[in-house]
């Protein structure tokens, strides 16, 4: 997950690089332009990406093809039959099978919500975590709590804090809150999305945290020579600068809501009424509990095929392929 | 842009490759170099199954049998695969109903009525043949029995001055008094589903007899059926009437909420599985101790059809013997099934944690235990018995199953109609 976030640190540091730019000044130029020497440089680098490729390609791929082929089978498990049924199933999740669509627009406004919800609070804390203050730093380890917490022990103590009888409304009794946080269809869909948060919000703080760690301090000193106050250095300066931050957070919050699991099914299991039963859940649900394992597959598939799409949308829509550096100027 | 991609489809396929790799989760089972071996769940009663299983061992090590345990839902999860792909057990543990006759109409476990003789003379008929199809054995009980009672907390019935239900007027009058002094009457883990479905049985067979769910079951009729019916209905005024306690809908039986509620007082009754006898005695003591804890049989409905003697739960958990398991390993578990189940240090053992075993001749041994109260009473139960229903979520298909949940859900959110919970399963079951 960090992957994505190494390349900004790397290429950050300046240090480094001010010695050899100092070196290859001195050396004499060349007539020509030194060759970009294809071979050379893609030798070694295409065999240390053999590993990955290959457990990339047994652990992604040869189950993506493998699901891709039991949507297209009837295997009764005990029975130990396998048959092949072509589209059939198929049909029946995007048709026959009405709640296919329902968990599609749980799973929208799961992942819209969670989004809301998230990015504006991690970039908010991220920012506010970067300042140099003993306290911050302080601080910053108790944000970062929640996400060394297990899905399951997160999930049982959320229960027992919405427990209508003896949870915080129970205890707070004097406050006007609602005790069916997680029994009223109407409410559970936000308190998943709170907790979801809670967890993720710390992961993604951090990351904005080392953004904003990056903005060179000139950049500030110059705004305020200008005059320019806080609230506008935020919103010209460090906006700007964390439009790969930014970028690499969202697609890991939208992606990540869309294929979200464990903490919804520990926390509700789906009820009450299925109001929070989103597609991974219900892909669960439908193979492991259902035994439909053809079903399953296709729900499966169709998540695929959404967080593929979700991802290339955004790096369209960011339009990754135009950039060249955040450095120049803001 | 490569690397996103590769991200993406990483994170994307991690649904996919965790549905496989639990697919693959059976073949690790083990053959335990040529031993019989069994799968057992944690928690619960289960601690006694492994003792007993090492005591056989030390009996009998030429036919060991090796025991692995396993938390019940991955269990459920596992052992339909395990059993498909020949990779089962040696001995399978189920709760009879769909899943032990999907296994037999699919030739996956061997009858067992010739080795079992003694055992059948020694086991309450109502649970034996639960393990029994087309007159042939192919499951035999392997634990306590499992009846649904009534349990109530005495303290809040002195308070408003009433005695105890027995017949469903008695019911609707003390919804009505529990209610004026802010009492909730039953408690109710409705967040769970599956404690409702206790209540939708006992209606259904009270109202209309067992012969009505064995209807939709084994003849295949419609879930239309005037007893359901009543008994859904009924189920939503009680939530609608102050029946259950207001959230029942937010209450969770994974932590024992519904039963905290009883030994706080905040309701009076709760209907739950003689599971939760030992749950109150070990979580709630003072309230366990306090003499006001009773537990009674669910009352009986006047107008009603059912004999008032009819009980539903877990009649208890059975073994089968896997068909594709090595003859000889085959040989060590039904030397297992027919010597030693229910030796007396088992039983001995179950009875010390207040769970019965399901066989005739225990009242006197029940005498003396800690438990003995509440032993006799559910022994009385289970004996008396005109008929032991087993669990419809372990009586349906197991494909039936989550449909069967899914929709009683909907019906305590008050989200269909009884007739909508009728048609839906109608389409899904037949």
């Amino acid at each position: 997950m960090t992957e994505t976030a190494a390349p900004r640190s790397t290429d950050a540091p300046e240090s480094p690089q001010g010695p050899k730019v100092a070196d290859e000044a001195k050396r004499p130029r060349p007539t020509t332009p030194p060759k970009k020497s294809g071979i050379h440089r893609q030798g070694p680098s295409f065999l240390m990406a053999v590993p990955a490729v290959a457990l990339f390609g047994l652990f992604a791929l040869v189950p993506l093809f493998g699901v891709i082929a039991i949507s297209f089978l009837d295997w009764q498990t005990v029975r130990g039959t396998v048959e092949w049924v072509g589209t059939s199933n198929w049909e029946t999740v995007l048709s026959d099978r009405s709640f296919t669509w329902r968990a599609l627009e749980l799973t929208v406004y799961f992942v819209v919500g969670s989004y809301l919800f998230q990015m504006p609070t991690a970039l908010l804390l991220g920012v506010f975590m970067a300042g140099a203050q003993k306290y911050r730093a302080l601080l910053s380890v108790l944000y970062f709590l929640p996400l060394l917490f297990s899905s399951v022990a997160v999930g049982l103590t959320f229960q027992s804090l919405f427990s209508p009888n003896y949870g915080i409304s129970a205890a707070l009794s004097w406050l006007p809150l609602p005790n069916d946080w997680l029994s009223n269809p109407n409410l559970v869909m936000f308190v998943m999305v709170f907790v979801v948060g809670w967890c993720f919000i710390p992961f993604h703080a951090l990351l904005y945290q080392a953004g904003v760690r990056q903005i060179p301090q000139t950049m500030y000193e110059a705004a305020t020579l200008d005059g320019a106050g806080r609230v506008r250095q935020f919103f010209s300066i460090t906006l700007p600068q964390l439009r790969y931050t930014f970028i690499t957070s969202s697609t890991l919050m939208l992606v990540g809501s869309l294929t979200y699991f464990d903490l919804i099914y520990v926390l509700t299991g789906g009820s009450p009424a299925n109001a929070v039963r989103i597609l991974p859940l219900d892909m669960y649900i439908e193979g492991f509990s259902s035994h439909n394992l053809g079903n399953a597959s296709v729900i499966a598939v169709i998540l695929v095929a959404i967080g593929l799409a979700l991802s290339l949308l955004l790096n369209v829509l960011s339009g990754s392929t135009k950039m060249q550096s955040d450095k120049a100027g803001a | 842009m490569a690397r996103k991609h590769s991200l993406t489809a990483g994170i994307s396929g991690l649904s996919i490759t965790s549905l496989v790799a639990l697919t693959a989760c059976g073949d690790d089972s083990g053959d335990g170099g040529g031993d019989a071996n069994a799968w057992v769940l944690t928690g619960g009663g289960w601690p006694q199954i492994e003792e007993d299983f090492e005591r056989w061992n030390d009996e009998s090590p030429e036919q060991a049998i090796d025991v692995e345990a396993y938390e019940n839902d991955a269990y459920k999860e596992q052992i339909r695969t395990a059993v498909g792909a020949g990779e089962a057990p040696t001995l399978i543990m189920s709760w009879t109903g769909g899943a032990l006759l999907e296994y037999v109409e699919s030739d996956r476990v061997i009858p067992l009525t010739e080795h079992t003789g003694e055992l059948e003379d020694r086991v309450h008929e109502a649970v034996w043949q639960n393990g029994v199809i087309d007159d042939e054995t192919y499951a035999v009980p392997l634990n306590d029995v499992q009846p649904v009672v009534m349990y109530y907390n005495q303290e809040v019935f002195d308070e408003v001055g009433l005695d105890i239900p027995e017949t469903w007027s008695d019911v609707e009058e003390a919804i009505e008094v529990f209610n004026d002094n802010d009492i909730a009457p039953f408690s109710l883990a409705g967040g769970s589903t599956w404690p409702a479905l206790m209540w939708l049985q006992y209606l259904t067979d009270r109202h209309g007899g067992e012969e009505q769910f064995a209807g939709v079951i084994e003849d295949g009729e419609s879930w239309s059926n005037e007893s359901i019916l009543f008994a859904l209905e009924t189920i939503q005024e009680l939530g609608e009437n102050g029946g259950f306690i207001d959230t029942y809908n937010g209450i969770s039986a994974a932590q024992n909420e519904d039963a905290q509620l009883l030994a706080d007082g905040q309701a009076a009754m709760l209907l739950q599985g003689s599971w939760v006898y030992a749950t109150i005695n070990m979580d709630f003591p003072e309230f366990a101790e306090s003499g006001d804890f009773g537990f009674t049989t669910f009352p009986e409905l006047e107008e009603g059809q059912g004999d008032p003697s009819n009980i539903v739960g877990n009649p208890a958990n059975y073994w089968s013997v896997s068909a594709d398991a090595p003859e000889e390993e085959q040989e060590d578990a039904i030397a297992y099934l027919s010597e030693h189940l229910y030796n007396d240090e088992a039983v001995d053992a179950m009875l010390d944690a207040g769970s019965l075993p399901p066989l005739n001749d225990i009242s006197d041994r029940i005498e003396g235990t800690e438990a003995e109260d509440f032993l006799t009473f559910a022994d009385e139960l289970v004996a008396e018995a005109n008929h032991f229903q087993l669990s419809w979520d372990q009586a349906v298909m197991p494909e039936h199953e989550q449909v069967l949940m899914d929709n009683l859900s909907e019906i305590l959110s008050g989200n269909i109609t009884p007739e909508e919970f009728a048609e839906n399963m109608d389409s899904a079951t037949s």
